[in-house]
């Protein structure tokens, strides 16, 4: 049965002939690699060009229709030593693309406008000293003003829509002060320049937007480099699905394009790419990813699976569901619906500070007019201090405050291995006292390891030999204790049993216990775990049962008990049985655990929590998680986890190690600190500096060297956080660059050593689902 | 004072060619790849071996 890979929904065509495909490239790490891969492609017949992005290991390819197709482009890159998948951006990611290209050009604009107003300000200023003529000063104004009106009024744009935005709400936003005092100040300016006056405002003016401008660009370069990676990882983790054709014919499509009444086949070892029901053939599913529960389930025609369990023993054949039929995804999305409604109630930092100083801002403005106005003075002096006054609370430092602090820690977290989903993650992740762990899957690792103690090394090795030629997940899992790493040959692998074959001579059996011909008794006789599952192998009359347990993440304990030092109240809930996470917690010391837990229970325990005053961290990683980690106060997932619970969770952590939970714990607190000293600074400029603008002694000269001033020590505050120590384990488990290196090392050995190409792969594959790909 | 007619203009214009300058890098796509094209002129083989 040939199998087409059919992956024309990722090419594009520009132009006639031509087609356009993006693909997200593994193993990428210097210059030789970017040649290796151009130059390999481009001495393909039909290449027209291959450039590779090196920043977001992307690598566009063009080529002649006809001539060539993506699936030879990706066994040439295969060739060449790359694995590579087709990247397909999302729309959102384009549309933000377009908008942070849109500030950076406001940012130029108002980065060039503000250099040169300053340039003629500071003749002006000079001039106020010295003998300048009033024509002269004149020349200057009406020069100053022909560069900040144009530059403002397309520089300001962000600003102008969303405070237009939040008007028509009927709602106040950081931005209409900003409109407001721009507009003002170069109105104003405007007048003073047309009476021949001493002072105009153009400086202050386009220097405020060039400020917020920064502030803003951060904020959104954060959020974009986030999607980015998110995006290159969701490439990887796009699996391939087998889809009959209307001829019954099997294509290879991207799970993504799978349509409703599509019926495709799910092969052992698979995980199941969609809801569906079952059309034919009988197998057991690990649903651990849906449910939490280790033990695998028989399934048979007419049930239900869900996506992401993964099929263990027989091939299936089911028809996809309608989106959103099934009752369990049905279920989680709408208790997902329901937590994130409440958490979007809880206001980030900067919109609260936003919130109380808009207001204060007015009024501030509009009691100098009516107070100078009614001491004596002039309409237009009234109007003048009271725009000084706009000008100089403007937020700037508080604009800037809060992005810049954000910045930093997002580079410092993603260094020890954390992407962040929401930007106000890191001021939800500073106030956490309790921490909730899921088991399966986060404090222990995805992957069983075989547990050879208990039986002799020369018959593992024989069995982790011969589960070398299954596809089982169990025997995948036995054959990384293989040392020679050469399949027998003449293997059978009989799908949903077990695999045989000859080993010197005598016959080889490795599978469930009914494949090995043992009888029940046997089985408890060899003390059937409750915690593992047993793989069985029989071999010249020697048997061996080998139990595949689940492992703590190698640093659980140590990083537990941190967490208990500190303070922290540890809870886990898991819905596997009690027997298999009563050892763990025992293991952990952790003492409060509830086994059998339902998502629901799972919410409602976090609910009680968080009624208690706790603020609650949840760390999870299956779908039963994903409205537990919605409802917590803030959550974490591995980067294992299944696709909607990532997309739930606000930061995920990458490798095989819990170190990242207690380096985002500190580095966040740390941002969380460094914000309120910011905000801090802010509030003590703008209790310095109104006085003193009310007062109506605030010249040009001083309103822009406060504004710069307090900008610029808010912006070297917040770097401070990258001064201080390195996040605490990254030491000990080796930076995630040098895991990536090592895996790519070991990848590429293998290859040398000409060993089977399905080989490395399944090595590679391995490493693929621990989701080590780091830049 | 009178250096003032081609000095401000001379000024301008050459903020304004810097500001072009940057338009014409961020239409050109130049800040996708700031990592790679670092790596980029590393390997020497576009020099011809003669």
């Amino acid at each position: 049965m040939s199998e087409a890979l059919d992956l024309s929904n990722f090419v594009e065509r520009n132009e006639p002939g031509h087609a356009h495909m993006t693909l997200a490239v593994e193993g990428v790490g210097c210059a030789g690699c970017i040649r290796k891969i151009e130059d390999g492609l481009r001495k393909l017949p039909g290449i027209i060009d291959a450039r590779l992005n090196f920043t977001q290991r992307r690598l566009a390819v063009e080529w002649r229709e006809g001539e060539t197709d993506p699936q030879r482009i990706l066994v040439a890159l295969e060739h060449i030593g790359y694995r590579a998948c087709p990247f397909a951006p999302e729309r959102i990611a384009a549309e933000d693309n377009h908008e942070a290209k849109r500030l950076l050009k406001c940012l130029a604009v108002a980065g060039f406008a503000a250099m040169n107003v300053m340039l003629l300000s500071i003749s002006l200023w000079a001039g106020d000293v010295s003998d300048m003529t009033q024509e002269t000063r004149d020349l200057f104004h009406w020069l100053s003003a022909l560069i900040a009106l144009p530059a403002a009024a397309y520089a300001g744009q962000p600003f102008f829509k969303s405070a237009w935005r939040a008007i028509c709400t009927r709602q106040l936003n950081m931005d209409v002060p900003i409109t407001v005092g721009v507009t003002l100040a170069l109105g104003l300016s405007l007048y003073e320049t047309a009476t021949h006056a001493i002072h105009a405002y153009f400086d202050s003016a386009i220097m405020l937007l060039f400020f917020l401008l920064c502030g803003r660009y951060l904020d959104q370069a954060m959020r974009q480099r986030t999607q980015q990676f998110a995006g290159y990882l969701a490439s990887f983790k796009a699996e391939f699905v087998h889809r009959f054709g209307p001829r019954d014919e099997l294509t290879r499509i991207p799970a993504s394009v799978l349509q409703p009444d599509d019926i495709i086949l799910v092969q052992p070892g698979e995980a199941v790419p969609a809801d569906g029901v079952i059309v034919s053939g009988r197998s057991e599913v690990d649903q651990s990813l849906v449910t939490g529960e280790t033990i695998p389930q028989p399934v048979e025609p007419g049930m239900t699976i869900y996506a992401g369990a993964i099929n263990c023993s027989g091939a299936l054949t089911m028809k996809v569901a309608a989106a959103g039929n099934s009752t369990l995804l049905q279920e989680i999305e709408r208790l997902l619906l329901r937590a994130t409604e409440a958490k979007s109630n809880t206001v980030r930092l900067a919109d609260r500070a936003a919130r109380l100083y808009a207001p204060v801002v007015h009024l501030t403005a509009a009691a100098t007019a009516i107070g100078w106005l009614l001491a004596g003075a002039s309409l237009h002096d009234a109007i003048v201090t009271a725009v000084a006054v706009l000008i100089i609370t403007c937020p700037c430092a508080i604009a800037l405050a809060i992005p810049t602090v954000q910045v930093v820690s997002a580079g410092q977290l993603f260094r020890a291995g954390i992407i962040l989903n929401s930007a106000d993650a890191i001021e939800r992740l500073a106030t956490v006292d309790t921490v909730v762990f899921d088991k399966t899957g986060t404090l222990t690792l995805p992957e069983g390891v075989a547990d050879g103690r208990s039986t002799d090394p020369e018959v593992l090795e024989r069995a982790a030999r011969l589960a070398l030629s299954s596809h089982h997940p169990l025997a995948a899992t036995l054959a990384r204790c293989a040392r020679e790493r050469i399949p027998y040959a003449g293997v059978v692998e009989e799908s949903g049993s077990g695999v045989h074959g000859n080993i010197d001579g005598q016959e080889a059996r490795l599978g469930s216990a009914l494949y090995c011909g043992l009888a029940e008794p046997t089985l408890q006789h060899k003390g059937r775990d409750e915690a593992a599952s047993t793989i069985f192998f029989t071999h010249a009359g020697c048997v061996a049962a080998i139990p595949i347990r689940q492992h703590l993440r190698r640093d659980a304990v140590t990083v537990v008990q941190a967490l208990m030092a500190r303070g922290f109240d540890l809870i886990i809930l898991s819905g596997d049985r009690s027997k298999a996470v009563e050892p763990v917690a025992r293991q952990l010391g952790i003492t409060q655990w509830h086994a059998g837990v339902s998502p629901t229970e799972k919410i409602a325990t976090i609910e009680k929590l968080k009624s208690q005053g706790r603020r609650v961290l949840m760390i999870g990683d299956g779908l039963n998680d994903a409205p537990a980690l919605a409802a917590a106060t803030v959550s974490l997932s591995p980067i294992t986890a299944a696709q909607l619970t990532q997309a739930r969770a606000d930061a995920l952590f990458l490798g095989e190690y819990l170190a990242p939970v207690l380096d985002a714990i500190a580095v966040c607190r740390r941002a969380r600190s460094l914000m309120w000293q910011n905000l801090g600074l802010a509030i003590i400029y703008n209790v310095l500096a109104v006085p003193i603008a009310v007062a109506g002694m605030v010249t040009p000269l001083i309103a822009a060297a406060a504004m710069s001033g307090s900008s610029i020590l808010v912006t070297l505050n917040a770097l401070r956080g990258r001064l201080g120590r390195r996040p605490h384990f990254v030491h000990e488990t080796g930076s995630l660059e040098t895991q990536a290196v090592e895996r790519t090392a070991r990848a590429k050995a293998c290859v040398a050593e000409d060993v089977p190409q399905d080989l490395v792969w399944k090595d590679t594959a391995a490493a693929r689902d621990r989701m080590e790909y780091v830049q | 004072m009178n250096v003032l007619i081609y000095l401000v203009p001379m000024a301008l214009l050459l903020g304004l060619t810097g500001l072009l300058g940057f338009m014409w890098t961020l239409r050109t796509n130049q800040y996708d790849d700031l990592d790679g094209a670092a790596l980029r002129i590393l390997p020497d083989d576009d020099i011809d071996r003669e």
